[in-house]
């Protein structure tokens, strides 16, 4: 919107100038302006100057004029009349007048209606300081009332879930939460019932708010009524300080504001990134800060002595760390230490990891995942950013469940599929979240993927329809107990058939895209983490270093995992805490956590963004990359980085890709910086044999829910009780055939091991399979997983 | 507590299949619920839910955004009791206090026998005839206390049975038009073509 001096747009001195087709000339408050075509009128004053106040109208979901908040004067030709600016688009000629007599008393009368049963307990309000509805009192109301009857009470703040408390007094009923949950999330479990003065905001019983999006109607909630309990009573807005930063629990990248008082996280908001996550978050991110100021924190480094771990000082514990190093290399070569992680961290600690690995130590043998990723090469193939997918005709989904790994992506893919912008082909071996909104799911038995996907191609429909336009893919690994290679054969049959496609990435963890772009994979003649893992197991790794790596909790091969474990001679840990695979290192360095750390991340599509430190490190502990510094100094060769901006400016200025990642570069661009996409080596096809099944077994699926025992979420208090548990579920159909009642233990086995865990019925599940949700609690089925074996059948008997 | 039953389920699959959206079906299924027991019960807003393609939260709310649709059990007979001006003019509130009498409660609630409950109603739209009562929207017309009386004595013995049915049950007869021989109305959003009627002056040309 720019402003015109003269109405004539085309002058006579700019005969060149062709008539926007979609400029929209109209007045506000006596000014021209130009609008957009479309352009609602609440928007284009907005962009105007001109704030209208608003309790209902949010930009990303659609108008439902709601509130009357936004009336205003407008005459279209016929004379002036109120109408609500959200509902309205601009029309040519339209005059508005937001600060007309009329509009005023408009806007005072619906404060003053809207107040009349507000309970005003702003003193204890967590919203208050940050409320439009007191704000706007202030900037639009009669600043008083002549309400003097009782107000309409309900009880204080019930749960909605276990995570939101609803204070139904305070609600004005804007729709925002419920449109949220209808419009964005896909989870309309809260609306509103009944009419008139009682209208209100409820569930249905026994069925609350549990959604994984259910932060975000705290966040747009234009008054207090809705408040999450990880921040109820924490702070108040005018106590917070916050710094932009980027979600990294896992990697879609959502850009956030961190905030904390004295010190202390407490709150994460999400910040409205349009290419990424338009301003929403999932729960698991919003609240994950939980986790950074729990008490188990590591404060100092400690080193293993014959009583067990012990604390000691930074110089102690890197002295022996080299020691070890040094050891290791003197006994079997550099290539007998192997490094393990960088996913969890940032760029500029992968980077400093990954000189140290390559270039000091001198091991090919570097991995950023643990066996549950997909060979590298997948970067190197044409990428499709999130805007190019959700804008996409076709995508074709060969990944795992988007709304339980990538969330906001889901989001993103759900809102395309709704909007008929995009229509979504799904494969799976289990119907997932996004399967409601699929055009086309076809579900294949684990390890039959390329054939399901050679097969659905050869249809006429599907063949139409991918040949629409642009094709997007995205694969990731659905099932943790199959090996990459069937996604991988898969992924060559679509790219032969489709090679314009474009291809997203579905990684999960945080900074896995970045950590195996600065580096943080094999080298050439390198082994990848499965290969790391078996030479662990074989005795062959003298010593590994696990950076913000949990191995027995991170490989979906339990039994690899723990022989790996107990196979290599020794072990170094980079870590924020004390878990299963850190217990056992010889050196434990603590790590700064997020948001103790500043530095740059590399979100699936290859954007790299901001993070910021907001609060000071626990205890003494430090970034990985200082770790990486000075342990490289300790070994003779001095890496130069002296700040993390050091590190960002060598990483654009030697990693391929990341030319234009300049910390310059950085600090202009809020929505980051795209990488550009550096081939890799190419990705082999695999050749897949797969044995027949045994029709007394089912094959096994394991994949991952939002919520489980890994770190992030266990060490939160509000989000650890959200982990489902574990179970193996069936189709209701198949139940007959294991000859056991729903919730009965069952003992679920493969010739390597026999778990036990309580039967379920899930159609969701196809027939013939299981699935087991990865890292809940009781039996782990990592157990049954081989990572040998392309795919894994059980046999589940009653006891 | 109770989901729809298996007659139920048929017919309501039939009129699911009048929609071209199974949604559009949510309040004749909420009818078909009421009619069944009486009121609507959770179970009830679940089954349909899943029948229509909607979380429960949903059907609630739509649900309750309707006086006439019951979630707590009510009597066989609900008596509405208008107050409205006219009414109000002409001794309604006089007969509901001699209803609140005779049947030994407070308007809102239910008879220990479950057979009557009674409430207070706005205008039903027959002021010329006030006072007015409904006993399951059937109407009874310039209603006196001994009229009132016999009423509920008439109810009690089932003379009345023909005429009025158990609450919940809208039309004695149900029109079941099997899902063949409807008109086939097209989804919004599978219609391509404006109507004819629709249609700018050039076009139509
Ligand atoms: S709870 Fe908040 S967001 Fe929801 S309707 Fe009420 S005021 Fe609006
Ligand atoms: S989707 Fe991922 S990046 Fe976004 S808030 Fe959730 S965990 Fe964080
Ligand atoms: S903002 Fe326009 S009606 Fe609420
Ligand atoms: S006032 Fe009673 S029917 Fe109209």
């Amino acid at each position: 919107m720019t402003t015109t001096e003269s109405n004539d747009v085309s002058s006579d001195d700019s005969p060149a100038v062709i008539p926007d087709p979609n400029a929209v000339s109209v007045i506000i408050n006596g000014k021209q302006f130009i609008a957009r075509q479309g352009d609602l009128i609440i928007k284009a004053a907005e962009d105007a100057g001109v704030y209208i106040p608003r309790f209902c109208y949010h930009e990303r979901m659609s108008p439902v004029g709601m509130c009357r908040m936004c009336l205003v004067e407008v005459d279209t030709g016929r004379g002036p009349a109120l109408m609500p600016s959200c509902m309205f688009p601009v029309a040519p000629g339209m005059v508005v007048d937001t600060e007309s007599p009329v509009s005023k008393a408009a806007q005072e009368g619906v404060i003053e209606l809207l107040l009349a049963n507000h309970p005003l307990d702003c003193p204890v309000c967590d919203k208050g300081g940050e409320c439009p509805l007191q704000d706007q009192s202030f900037s639009h109301g009669p600043g008083e009332s002549r309400y003097v009857e009782e107000k309409r009470h309900y009880e204080k703040p019930i749960p909605i879930s276990e995570l939101v408390f609803l204070d139904r007094e305070r609600c004005i009923l804007c729709d925002r939460c419920t449109r949220f949950a209808d419009e964005v999330a896909g989870d309309a479990l809260i609306h509103f019932t009944s009419r008139g003065n009682t209208t209100q905001v409820i569930t249905f019983p026994d069925e609350p708010f549990s959604s994984y999006f259910s932060g975000n109607t705290v966040q747009i909630c234009p008054v207090g009524a809705l408040t999450a309990k990880p921040y109820r009573f924490k702070a108040r807005p005018w106590d917070l300080e916050e710094a932009e930063s980027t979600c990294t629990s896992c990697a879609v990248g959502c850009r956030i504001a961190v905030q904390s008082s004295r010190d202390e996280l407490l709150r994460y908001q999400g910040v409205d990134s349009d290419p990424v996550n338009w301003g929403w978050l999932c729960d698991k991110g919003r609240f994950g800060f939980e986790g950074i100021k729990h008490d188990d924190r590591l404060t100092t480094p400690l080193v293993r002595t014959a009583q067990g771990h012990e604390a000691t000082s930074w110089n102690a514990a890197s002295a022996a760390a080299v020691q070890l190093i040094t050891d290791a290399i003197a006994a079997g070569g550099a290539s007998s230490v192997a490094v393990l992680g960088g996913a969890r961290g940032n760029n500029e600690d992968a980077f400093a990891w990954a000189r140290l690995a390559h270039d000091v130590i001198g091991t090919p043998n570097v991995s950023a995942q643990f066996a549950d990723g997909l060979p590298v090469g997948v970067l190197g193939m044409p990428r499709a950013t999130i805007d190019e997918t959700a804008a996409a005709p076709t995508v074709i989904l060969l990944a795992p469940d988007l709304k339980e790994e990538l969330p906001v992506l889901y989001l993103r893919l759900r809102d395309a599929a709704v909007k008929h912008r995009s229509r979504v082909i799904e494969f799976a071996p289990k119907a997932s979240g996004l399967t409601r909104y699929a055009w086309r799911t076809v579900f294949y038995e684990p390890g039959t993927q390329a054939e399901a996907v050679r097969a659905a191609l050869a249809t006429t429909d599907i063949a139409a329809q991918v040949a629409m336009g642009d094709v997007v893919i995205v694969v990731g690994r659905a099932n943790l107990a199959e090996s990459s290679a069937p996604t991988v054969a898969a992924l060559h049959a679509l790219v032969a058939a489709l090679p314009n496609a474009r291809v997203l990435p579905a990684l999960r963890r945080g900074n896995v895209m970045g950590a195996i772009s600065v580096g943080m994979r094999p080298g050439k003649g390198g082994l990848d983490s499965r290969g790391i893992l078996n030479a662990a197991a074989d005795g062959k790794i003298e010593c590994l270093i696990l950076v913000g790596a949990d191995p027995l909790a991170d490989v979906p091969d339990g039994d690899l995992a723990r022989r790996a474990m107990a196979g290599a001679r020794r072990i170094i840990a980079v870590d924020t805490f004390i878990n299963a695979s850190s217990a056992l290192a010889d050196v434990v360095f603590p790590a700064a956590a997020y948001a103790e750390k500043s530095g740059t991340t590399t979100n699936i599509e290859g954007r790299v963004t901001t993070l910021a430190q907001k609060v000071t490190v626990t205890g003494t502990s430090r970034p990985d990359w200082m770790v990486a510094g000075d342990l490289a100094l300790r070994l003779g060769t001095d890496l130069g980085f002296r700040s993390v901006d050091d590190i960002t400016a060598s990483i654009a200025a030697t990693v391929d890709g990341f030319e234009d990642v300049t910390p310059l570069a950085l600090a202009h661009a809020p929505n980051g910086v795209l990488t550009s996409v550096v081939v890799m080596e190419p990705v082999v096809t695999p050749s897949i044999v797969l044995a027949e099944r045994n029709s007394y077994d089912f094959r096994l699926v394991v994949s991952r829910k939002l919520y489980d025992q890994a770190i992030g979420t266990s060490t939160s208090p509000s989000l650890s009780p959200l982990a489902p548990g574990g179970a193996v579920f069936v189709h209701s159909l198949d139940v007959a055939r294991v000859g056991s009642a729903i919730g009965a233990s069952v003992k679920v086995s493969t010739p390597k091991a026999t778990i036990v865990l309580p039967l379920a019925a899930d159609d969701s599940v196809q027939r013939g399979t299981a699935w087991i949700p990865f890292n809940q609690s009781g039996a782990n089925p990592g157990d049954l997983i081989d990572a040998a074996a392309i795919v894994t059948d059980v046999r589940i008997e009653s006891i | 507590m109770s989901r729809l039953s298996e007659d139920n389920v048929r017919i309501a699959l039939e009129i699911i299949g009048h929609y071209p959206r199974a949604r559009s079906a949510t309040i004749p299924l909420l009818h078909l619920a009421q009619q069944q027991d009486g009121y609507v019960t959770n179970d009830a807003i679940r089954h349909i839910g899943e029948l229509v393609g909607a979380t429960s939260a949903e059907v609630l709310g739509t649900a309750t955004f309707y006086e006439m649709f019951k979630f707590e059990p009510v009597g066989k007979y609900l008596v509405n009791i208008c107050r409205t001006m006219s009414c109000a003019l002409l001794g309604g509130d006089q007969l509901m206090h001699h209803a609140e009498h005779t049947l030994g409660i407070k308007a809102g609630s239910t008879t220990p026998d479950g057979l009557f409950t009674l409430e207070h109603a706005e205008c039903q739209a027959a002021c010329t005839e006030a006072p007015t009562l409904q006993v399951n929207y059937r109407y009874r017309f310039r209603v006196t206390p001994e009229t009132f009386d016999a009423l509920i004595d008439d109810l009690r013995a089932g003379r009345l049975d023909s005429e009025i049915p158990p609450h919940g049950t809208v039309s004695r007869v149900r029109q079941r038009i099997p899902v063949d021989r409807g008109v086939g109305v097209v989804a919004p959003e599978d219609v391509t073509t404006a109507p004819s009627w629709m249609l700018a002056p050039e076009a139509a040309k």
